[in-house]
């Protein structure tokens, strides 16, 4: 695999703007929505039966399978509409940047209550907790693979689209030989990293309980924490292979022939000295019958769509090259919608504050340390990864044979999702002195240390071999090594690591810090604990007021932190 | 002004008046101004300048790309409004679509003109054909030499029979044995009406090529973008580099180009900021100054412009800064396309490291943009200003060019340690 700096979108913004405040509020209102409705969310919610049976793992895969891919879509579908209103019209871009931009950073798996117990009220109780989970998947998968999508649009060279208008691309022509595949790229890229994220959530949300509410779907999550609740150690391996199987299977018969495919879709005007390989593509690339179907079948059809398209867009105007529509004033009816959205975010906004008044002060301190207790424990896990990944990364990215041989052995271990294992973990060190804490230190740690690896590796192998050669000729002791060479030019991919590794670290939290574990409650201080606790008890205000404090604090430490780290990097080491 | 250019009757369009800006009032950027430029049937337009003169500006005007600020493009008699259907643009990028087969790159242009799949087939084969590119239809862009791939380009633009054809630099991104072989075959096709273009409009700065292939060559010059004269070539084709008559119109041309300089008085102007017009900086660096000073004072301190470029190995756009930064620091004189060194310009060409950096301290002081900003850090307490506070100043007077405007300024000043920048905080600061 070539070297590939998994980077969060960052736009260059100030700390934080009053829109930033505007999305909070919504944030809240909608909150509230759920919490409204939640509050006649059955008292008790049965859990389905999980077989431990081995002939029942097929069946559940398929499950966990489906989720993924019905969430994937919606993503995919979202991310094209969303990023192309954005980059087509600039009205639409003042708005949906900065709403990207924060709903990226906020994390995700504090909705996952809500969402339950909201749609739980008003759905029958199964399909509320599929939804939930295709929603929560979602709103993990969505928000990269939109922002990727919007900077391919905006990035196309300035000639590709002159040649459009020059040679009167109508907008579905435009879109197809144009705009699509010029995204492509960043989009399949993306959509690998959305998806291997969102196995995450999945997991986390098809072993989600509190007290008598069992949200649990049946799925290789639940699988797994039924077999660890039992003890069951030959159904735990079993589920765990089930899920590496499973995991390699879309590997080898989904993304890799995806990416050799697109391949042909890279801007660059030079041939790529080692193209994605795939074996399944090459077999398929020469199957007899698929080139058939593509000849008489799909030929036909796209020149079909192609010319009913053209004809409905016949006489539109054939768009200049400079013009970007949305300068000019918004319409009534715009006008009107936006008014109506700013009034029924007002009005959540304000319930949300008066249902946020009932918390009463202790609640309040609990909220706080628990944000503290979080912060502390994702930053000890923070800490404990680059420890450990930044010297191995540097190992395996500077040595070319150890990287052939680990790289691979690499990406299958970090694509099991943290969530899966939790309850393993929770078999081995609950017993422990301070074993949740363990535990979801750890959990923080499998869930995020990978993406440090992978941009530590990917950084390694891109210093120059000129730099490497100079270091080796001046001698340099170890320690100097490090302060000249590796931290600076590492630098920038740590960064990018780090957002992403903190990001998965608070998410984490949800999780991680209140388990019920062979019929035992067991919790430690954290806001994650505080949620899952407001959540089983009925305390919506104190649900509420979490959930809240937990946005804003990662949004915070996001836009401060981060955001200047990241400045850094990009201007002072960045490697030309 | 040379009659042709306000030409009348048969012309197939006409600019007329045209101003292209961006920005509003106090950032306000002309690139075009008054541009009036007609072209007839029948005719090949070389459109020459230095970069920045917008002529690729004006060529997407004229293509209906862009709209003009004021003005009118006429097309026919008609006002051009959108992109114009009967001309196409070759680009300098090629701008081939790197997903698609050469065969598709070119169907696509008559699939957006609802030729249907049985025609399009056979007419894309030919095309590829004609331009000598049969057996390559399955290629993709990345497979094919610079000069196949504008091949490709042309073959796209024929494709949809434009009465007008807009090359937009065409062969400046080629190696110069396929720029060559493209001219040679664009001009038979051209000269033996084989393709039904009416007339034909090159943007370039080689003025070469210009002369090479143009029936008549404008002028342009930056600052703001405006035709400054135009020439007819009456060369008959194939035109033979070599000849005298050729020599003579390439040396008209670039005494056109760039012997048009004033005297050092008349150009300074204001502090930034101040009423008046700032004089610009050439982008040229110090160092490539010096090393033109000394091959001049080694050629007996005179040189013809053309040939020293031909010399060197630089295009036009790459000589000319240098050649500004000498008159404007007062180094050499610049008249009928030759450069002349003047005694400072000597003085410097022989003087030790030290002593230059002296000279070029005394002679940049007098430039108005580096002036104010020494001068701005002699107020300063700890003769440390911010860069961000120097741009906001500068784009007042320099707009989009401030940035580059304070590089020139910086690399200057550096030479002649007047004053530097300091990258970690981003200030500049006085040299002690």
């Amino acid at each position: 695999m070539r070297p590939f700096r998994y980077s969060p979108a960052l736009p260059q913004t100030p700390p934080f703007t009053v829109g930033d405040g505007l999305i909070i509020l919504g944030l809240a209102s909608l909150l509230y929505l759920g919490v409204r409705l939640a509050i006649s969310a059955p008292a008790v919610v049965a859990g389905p039966d999980i077989s431990l049976s081995p002939a029942a793992l097929p069946w559940y895969a398929l499950l966990s399978t489906g989720r993924m891919a019905a969430a994937y879509a919606l993503s995919l579908l979202f991310s094209l509409v969303y990023g192309y209103a954005a980059a087509r019209s600039r009205t639409a871009e003042r708005v949906l940047l900065p709403l990207l931009d924060v709903l990226q950073s906020v994390p995700i798996l504090s909705f996952l209550p809500v969402v339950l117990l909201g749609l739980s009220t008003v759905l029958p109780q199964g399909l509320a907790a599929e939804l939930a989970a295709i929603v929560l998947i979602f709103t993990s998968q969505a928000w990269n693979m939109t922002y990727s999508f919007y900077q391919s649009l905006s990035t196309i060279p300035a000639e590709l689209r002159e040649a459009a208008a020059i040679f009167r691309l109508d907008p579905w022509l435009r879109f197809k030989t144009l705009e699509l595949p010029f995204a492509a790229m960043g989009l399949i890229w993306n959509s690998m990293m959305s998806w291997a994220g969102g196995w995450f959530f999945l997991m986390a949300a098809e072993i989600f309980q509190v007290g008598a509410r069992d949200f649990r779907l049946p799925g290789l999550g639940s699988y797994l924490q039924t077999a660890a609740n039992a003890g069951d150690l030959p159904a735990i391996l079993g589920g765990v292979a089930a899920l590496i199987l499973v995991i390699v299977l879309l590997d080898q018969f989904v993304w890799r022939p995806v990416l050799a495919w697109a391949d042909k879709f890279k801007l660059e005007m030079v041939a790529g000295e080692q193209p994605p390989a795939s074996w399944f593509f090459d077999l398929l690339a020469r199957s007899w019958l698929l080139e058939q179907a593509g000849r008489r079948v799909w030929g036909p059809l796209t020149e079909w769509i192609d010319s009913a398209l053209r004809a409905r867009g016949q006489g539109g105007p054939i768009e200049r090259a400079e013009s970007r529509p949305g300068g000019g004033r918004a319409s009534p009816a715009a006008l009107v919608a936006g008014a109506i959205l700013a009034l029924a975010l007002a009005y959540g906004g304000v319930r949300a504050l008066l249902l946020l008044r009932g918390v009463t002060a202790p609640e309040w301190l609990q909220v706080g340390q628990g944000v503290l207790a979080t912060f502390l424990r994702v930053s000890v896990s923070l800490v404990i990864a680059m420890l450990w990944t930044i010297p191995a990364g540097v190992a395996i990215g500077a040595n070319r044979r150890l990287a052939a041989l680990l790289q691979p052995v690499v990406q299958v271990v970090a694509s099991v999702p943290a969530t899966a294992l939790f309850p393993v973990l929770l078999l081995a060190l609950l017993r422990l002195p301070g074993g949740l804490n363990l535990a979801a230190v750890f959990l923080m740690l499998l869930g995020t240390q990978w993406y440090l690896l992978f941009n530590v590796i990917a950084g390694a192998s891109a210093i120059p071999q000129d730099l490497r050669y100079t270091t080796a000729l001046l001698r340099l002791s170890p320690l100097e090594r490090w302060k000249t060479l590796y931290l600076p030019a590492l630098f920038p991919y740590i960064v990018t690591g780090g957002i992403t590794a903190s990001g998965g670290a608070w998410n984490a939290s949800i999780v991680a810090e209140y388990v019920e574990f062979a019929g035992q409650a067991a919790a430690v201080t954290g806001v994650g604990a505080v949620i899952a606790q407001a959540t089983g008890a009925g305390n919506y205000g104190q649900l509420l007021a979490g959930t809240l404090a937990l946005i804003i604090t990662v949004v915070f430490i996001n836009r401060t932190f981060w955001r200047w780290l990241y400045g850094i990097a990009e201007t002072r080491f960045r490697m030309e | 002004m040379p009659a042709q250019l306000n030409a009348n009757g048969g012309s197939l369009l006409s600019v007329e008046n045209v101003t292209k800006a961006y920005g509003r009032a106090p950032r306000r950027f002309v690139a075009l101004q008054d541009i009036n430029l007609s072209i007839r049937a029948g005719e090949f337009v070389g459109l020459l300048g230095p970069s920045g003169c917008g002529k690729s500006t004006l060529l997407r005007i004229i293509a209906g790309l862009n709209p003009p600020t004021s003005g009118q493009v006429l097309y026919r008699g008609e006002p051009v409004a959108g992109v114009n259907p009967h001309a196409t643009i070759v680009f300098q990028t090629f701008a081939l679509y790197p997903w698609l087969t050469v065969l598709e790159n070119v169907e696509v242009a008559l699939k957006a003109r609802g030729v249907v799949r049985a025609e399009r087939r056979p007419r894309s084969l030919k095309l590829i054909d004609t331009v000598g590119l049969d057996g390559f239809e399955s290629a993709y862009p990345r497979e094919l030499s610079g000069g196949m791939r504008q091949k490709v380009g042309f073959a796209r633009a024929m494709a949809v029979e434009p009465e007008l054809l807009c090359l937009d630099e065409p062969f400046s991104a080629l190696d110069v044995l396929s720029a060559e072989a493209l001219r040679g075959e664009l001009l038979e096709l051209w000269t033996s009406k084989a393709i039904p273009t009416q007339a034909i409009l090159m943007v370039t700065h080689n003025i070469e090529e210009a002369v090479l292939m143009a029936d008549r060559i404008v002028v342009m010059d930056k600052d703001p973008g405006r035709v400054v004269t135009a020439l007819p070539v009456r060369l008959r084709h194939p035109r033979q580099r070599k000849d005298t008559a050729f020599q003579a119109l390439v040396d008209k041309v670039y005494a056109a180009v760039a012997g048009r300089t004033e005297p050092e008085a008349a150009v300074s102007g204001t502090a930034p900021g101040q009423p008046g017009a700032t004089e610009k900086l050439p982008a040229a660096r110090i160092n490539a100054l010096a090393g033109l000073m000394e091959r001049l004072n080694a050629d007996s301190g005179q040189a013809d412009l053309y040939r020293l470029a031909a010399e060197l190995k630089l295009e036009l756009d790459d000589l000319l800064p240098i050649v500004e930064a000498a008159e404007l620091l007062g180094f050499a004189q610049v008249a009928e396309g030759d450069i002349r060194l003047t005694p400072l310009g000597q003085t410097f060409a022989d003087a030790s490291i030290l002593a230059r950096k002296e000279i070029i301290a005394g002679r940049i002081l007098r430039q108005p943009t580096v002036r104010w900003v020494y001068e701005t850090l002699l107020r300063d307490n700890d003769q440390r200003i911010a860069e961000a506070y120097v741009l906001d100043r500068l784009r007042d007077e320099f707009g989009e060019y401030a940035q580059a405007q304070l590089d020139t300024a910086i690399n200057w000043a550096r030479y002649a340690e007047i004053f530097a920048f300091d990258d970690d905080t981003g200030e500049l600061y006085l040299e002690k």
